[in-house]
């Protein structure tokens, strides 16, 4: 899942103003950010009535109205609230970094602000916890790390070990985050198999990961 | 001008070698670079000049190396992963070789949020062992690594780094065996304080005969005072400084003088130890230690290499 953190609510509000405020549009989506507690149906009408109460307390006069997309990441979806759309000065988007710049794709006459930092691919850890696993590289070699990805999960992406900084499990960055290299190392162990780690990974080619443009997958069906 | 690593000739000779650090400075001046080498100049055989070390910006590891070769003084030029994609490593790999530099040393480098720009973006196109793959194709089959031929490849006496305390202990030996297997000429280790552990280290290394694959400098740093050796301790990844030496500096009526005998003592022990070929010296901000050093560690006088 796409894992993203709500904006500081003092940041969306100058957005806002910076867009002359009227009516507003907050658009939530019911996928990840839902998931991750930042963009669902709930966290929509918090922000809505954060937004009422900013606007009452300094006589604005905005007007906040809310809908949340199935998938704010398919043009479809975005297509189907064109009258509210219409009807906004406006709008502001909760879904992710993909969400946003569809919405914002679908409805060229409008600025989106983005009211969701996005910042990775990842999983949730418990109550309240995401942790960041894909890099999106483009050439996935997890088999040979006990399932761990180091270009994700190291602080400097190595591939062919720990740096230096490794101590008692963690990260030379915080002691909160683990050393993944100390996670590939123990997974790897209890599956016998330190001879993966052994194997010289030479220069990865990152011509298939962001380095090499953005990028376009096309089914191998639909390519001609 | 000089037409090899004179580091390289006397390890290959047999000699137990001293490097020691030259900190560029935060400068465009190379005087800081030329006085740092003429106060340690004949008391180490090579000098590593660091690459904005602790992610701190300083003069360009290329520049100050050529400032110690200008004043007699064999350079290791240190090359981080950090800054710089495969791109940038080739060209400085080739300007360096150009300008006379012999020796270099390919480091991970630490991570910029150490350092006093933390905002910045990090490189790692390369971590250390495909950094040494690199560089030995560039000198011994004269290609870049897209297997482009160079007209005159570069001729290059290349290192690389080890942690002894980093964990876990049987992943960094691992990782040392394929910085061997890519081509490390030779390697410094990080500063040791904590000889048991390095014990086991070196047990380890042996166990798997990387010391004669390569060659093994071991890093020693002498304590200027409690408090540095308390950074040491505290604040420096990687670093492990048993208890009972923090206590040996907060006693100490001259800390000076007890960091001095710490370090002595360290580089006993340590040329006793079977497949280590050399003390790597880092006075940070202490070079006027350096030839006390050398001289009571009975290090005196350098040998001359023979090419």
């Amino acid at each position: 899942m796409i894992i993203g953190e709500q904006k500081p609510l003092a940041d969306i509000i100058s957005m806002v103003e910076s867009e002359g405020g009227g009516r507003i549009l907050v658009v939530g989506c019911r996928s990840c950010v839902a998931v991750c507690l930042a963009g669902g149906e709930k966290e929509v009408t918090e922000l809505a009535s954060s937004l009422e109460d900013h606007s009452a307390s300094q006589e604005l006069g905005w007007t906040v109205s809310t809908v949340t997309l199935q998938r704010q990441c398919e043009k479809d979806f975005d297509q189907e609230i064109a009258g509210v759309v219409k009807e906004s000065d406006v709008v502001v988007s909760l879904g992710c970094g993909v969400g946003a710049q569809v919405l914002s794709e679908v409805y060229p006459e409008r600025v989106v602000i983005p009211g969701i930092d996005t910042s990775a691919m990842g999983s949730p850890e418990g109550k309240g916890r995401w942790k960041e696993r894909c890099a999106g590289c483009g050439d996935c070699t997890i088999h040979l790390s006990g399932g761990i990805c180091p270009i994700a999960r190291c602080s400097k992406m190595l591939q062919n070990g720990p740096c230096g900084g490794s101590q008692g499990g963690k990260c030379e960055l915080s002691p909160e985050r683990d050393c993944a290299w100390q996670l590939i190392y123990d997974q790897v162990r209890s599956k016998g198999r330190l001879d993966l780690l052994e194997i010289m990974l030479p220069p990865k080619d990152w011509s298939k990961g962001r380095d090499g443009g953005s990028r376009i997958v096309v089914k191998k069906e639909e390519r001609r | 001008m000089n037409d090899g690593s004179s580091l390289q000739a006397l390890l290959e000779a047999g000699e137990f070698v001293v490097t020691s650090e030259i900190g560029p400075p935060k400068s465009a001046d190379g005087g800081p670079v030329r006085e740092k080498a003429r106060v340690m100049k004949g008391y180490a055989d090579a000098f590593n000049v660091t690459d904005n070390q602790t992610a701190i910006v300083r003069m360009s590891s290329l520049a100050a190396s050529l400032f110690c070769i200008q004043e007699g003084v064999e350079p290791i030029m240190q090359m981080t992963c950090r800054d710089r994609n495969r791109l940038a490593m080739q060209s400085e790999m080739l300007g360096a070789a150009a300008l006379g530099v012999r020796n270099m040393l390919c480091i991970t480098g630490d991570h910029q949020k150490f350092g006093n720009q933390p905002q910045s973006r990090n490189v790692f196109d390369l971590d250390s062992t495909q950094q040494l793959m690199v560089f030995r194709r560039m000198c011994d089959k004269g290609e870049m690594w897209c297997g482009d031929s160079i007209k005159i490849p570069p001729h290059m006496f290349l290192g690389a780094a080890a942690n002894p305390f980093a964990d876990p202990l049987e992943m960094g030996v691992i990782r040392l065996s394929k910085k061997v297997g890519a081509g490390a000429d030779f390697i410094q280790t990080q500063a040791i304080f904590d000889l048991d552990r390095f014990r086991e280290w070196h047990r380890s290394v042996l166990s798997k005969k990387l010391d004669e694959r390569t060659h093994i400098i071991a890093g020693v740093l002498p304590l200027r005072s409690y408090r540095a050796a308390r950074f040491m301790a505290d604040k420096v990844p990687g670093m492990s400084v048993p208890d009972e030496l923090l206590r040996r500096m907060a006693n100490a009526s001259d800390e000076k003088a007890e960091g001095m005998r710490i370090c002595l003592e360290t580089i006993d022990e340590l040329r006793d130890l079977p497949g280590i070929k050399g003390v790597h010296l880092m006075p940070v901000n202490w070079e006027s230690a350096v030839p006390e050093i050398v001289e009571r560690a009975g290090l005196l006088p350098r040998p001359q290499a023979r090419r």
